[in-house]
């Protein structure tokens, strides 16, 4: 097992690692997540406000993963989705707490914080957001 | 003014496992190859541009640009490596044909490689996943092969796009390869294989995914006045095209469309005013059977949504009024990711020539479509026998 001695990975300074803070435009109310630093649509005209969303939204896409990349490998088979949050934008997230047969398009979901992946048995855990089902 | 250019020479590797090749000797087979059959000196040639997605995590090379010079003997011309995912190496014919278009050199060599099973099949699947966003989609574990799940599932929802006919795609494509002798998978497949193969990303399966491969291609591209004094059949570049759109999948206005492939699609046909009927070889870049069933549907080739139909009822077959992926495509041709765009434009260009043995077509116009991860570079070249 190598030895990695400096890890200063820069996710872990990215708030959108912990909660879904992203950005709206004050112009043409279009939401970021994550957050853009100006806005694609109204570009110079734009007003550019941080916004947190509220975490809830639907599956807009959905694949079950059985061949998975290094530090997934304990999780697989997985759901992987794209999820359309509510106030609009669109994220790639994996599900949680379901069953691959259950899911399907346009499921409702919540985010939850979560632990993602490992580096390693002794490395760096990375944390992140999934989503679950939200039943209403 | 915009100058015409040709491809005067064309060159390949077999496409497959190549234990006791580096990728120093790919590079060497494909470049001399297409040199030779140009039938010019190094002395002609005034500068390289190399297309290679990940050397440097594959086998730990960067520095292409002088590993190509130095291995072709050109040194000292100016080489540039060129990297845009799985569009690398058409992305380095265009800047190639850019150059000659542009009138800064006569005679360019473009080329492409990669190097693939020198490493754990882990490793390679971490290299392409370099194609899709690190921070937003694989951080998360996406791989590459979900990404274009993600993208079929909606399709299937969408169109009503079924499995089988995405299985049509591969089967399509390993019919071709089997009359290429160098393709990596020169035989057929049934439907019935495809769907019975291991699932690697739902609905995908082993057979629905292209493979890792070792290989490399290169194209000799010159000025009108030079290729009509130096080759006796050269095949004109008439247009070139490329495109833009977000590196994540989640982003894109549509996720059943490739924006950028219908962008440079149009682009190149009106550029070469060519229509749809015209093309009647058509090169797409089928990394996953989906994705051949997008590229015919952004291209224009078929309607949006009936681009699964379409396989299945074999219009797209060998012979038909547009054969698509006569090399055997990505699927059974191979994809070592930076020679794929390359290996296209040999392929079309050897079936205008009427080189292509027995998969040869009839073919007057051609276009090859070459995309880079999933869908945020595009680049699209047509081909003619006439300037």
């Amino acid at each position: 097992m190598p030895h990695r001695k400096s890890l200063a990975l820069v996710w872990r300074r990215r708030e959108q690692r912990y909660k879904m803070v992203g950005t709206r435009c004050a112009t043409c109310d279009g939401h970021f997540f994550p957050p853009r630093g100006f806005c694609p649509n109204c570009r110079r005209k734009g007003r550019i406000e941080e916004k947190e969303m509220a975490g809830t939204g639907k599956v807009f896409s959905y694949t079950t993963v059985y061949a998975p990349l290094e530090g997934f490998e304990e999780l697989a088979p997985y759901v992987m989705a794209i999820v359309q949050l509510d106030e609009g934008p669109r994220l790639t997230a994996m599900l949680c707490d379901v069953e691959p047969e259950d899911v399907e398009i346009d499921m409702p979901i919540r985010a939850v914080f979560r632990k993602i992946s490992e580096d390693g048995k002794s490395g760096i855990i990375h944390y992140g957001y999934k989503f679950r089902p939200n039943k209403k | 003014m915009v100058r015409n250019v040709a491809i005067i020479g064309t060159g390949m590797t077999k496409f497959g496992e190549h234990w006791e090749k580096s990728l120093r000797d790919l590079i060497a087979e494909a470049g001399a190859k297409a040199v030779d059959d140009a039938g010019i000196s190094g002395k002609d040639i005034q500068a390289i541009y190399g297309g290679t997605m990940s050397a440097g995590r594959l086998n730990g090379q960067e520095h292409i640009g002088a590993l190509i010079a130095d291995t072709l003997g050109l040194n000292p011309l100016p080489s540039t490596r060129i990297e845009a995912a799985c569009a690398s190496g058409g992305v380095a014919l265009r800047e190639a044909y850019l150059m000659i278009a542009g009138g800064h050199y006569d005679v360019v060599v473009a080329g492409g490689a990669e190097k693939m099973t020198d490493v754990y099949t882990e490793q390679a699947s971490l290299a392409l996943g370099g194609a899709a966003d690190q921070e937003w989609e694989a951080f998360f574990g996406a791989t590459f092969p979900a990404l274009y799940a993600l993208l079929a599932r909606r399709h299937m929802y969408e169109y009503g796009t079924t499995e089988e006919q995405m299985a049509r795609v591969s089967v399509v494509n390993h019919h071709n390869a089997a009359l290429n002798p160098l393709a990596q998978y020169p035989y057929p497949i049934t439907v019935d294989d495809v769907m019975k193969s291991a699932p690697i990303a739902e609905p995908l399966k082993l057979l629905d995914c292209s493979p890792l491969t070792d290989g490399a291609a290169a194209v000799v591209l010159a000025s009108e006045d030079f290729a009509k004094k130096m080759c006796q059949e050269p095949v004109w570049i008439k247009s070139s095209a490329q495109a833009s759109d977000t590196l994540p999948l989640h982003d894109r206005r549509l996720v059943t469309a490739i924006d950028a492939s219908v962008l440079a699609g149009k682009q190149a046909l009106e550029r070469a005013k060519l229509k749809h009927k015209d093309i009647s070889v058509l090169e797409v870049h089928d990394c996953f059977s989906i994705a051949g069933i997008i590229a015919v549907e952004d291209l224009g080739f078929t309607r949006k949504g009936e681009g699964g139909k379409a396989f299945e009822e074999g219009v797209f077959d060998l012979g038909s009024d547009v054969s698509i992926n006569t090399s055997g495509g990505l699927k059974a041709c191979g994809h070592p990711v930076g020679a794929t765009g390359i290996k296209q434009a040999v392929e079309v260009t050897l079936q205008l020539q009427g080189k292509a043995g027995k998969r040869q077509v009839d073919a007057e116009y051609g276009m090859t479509h070459n995309v880079g991860g999933s869908g945020a570079t595009v680049v699209v070249h047509t081909y003619g026998r006439d300037v």
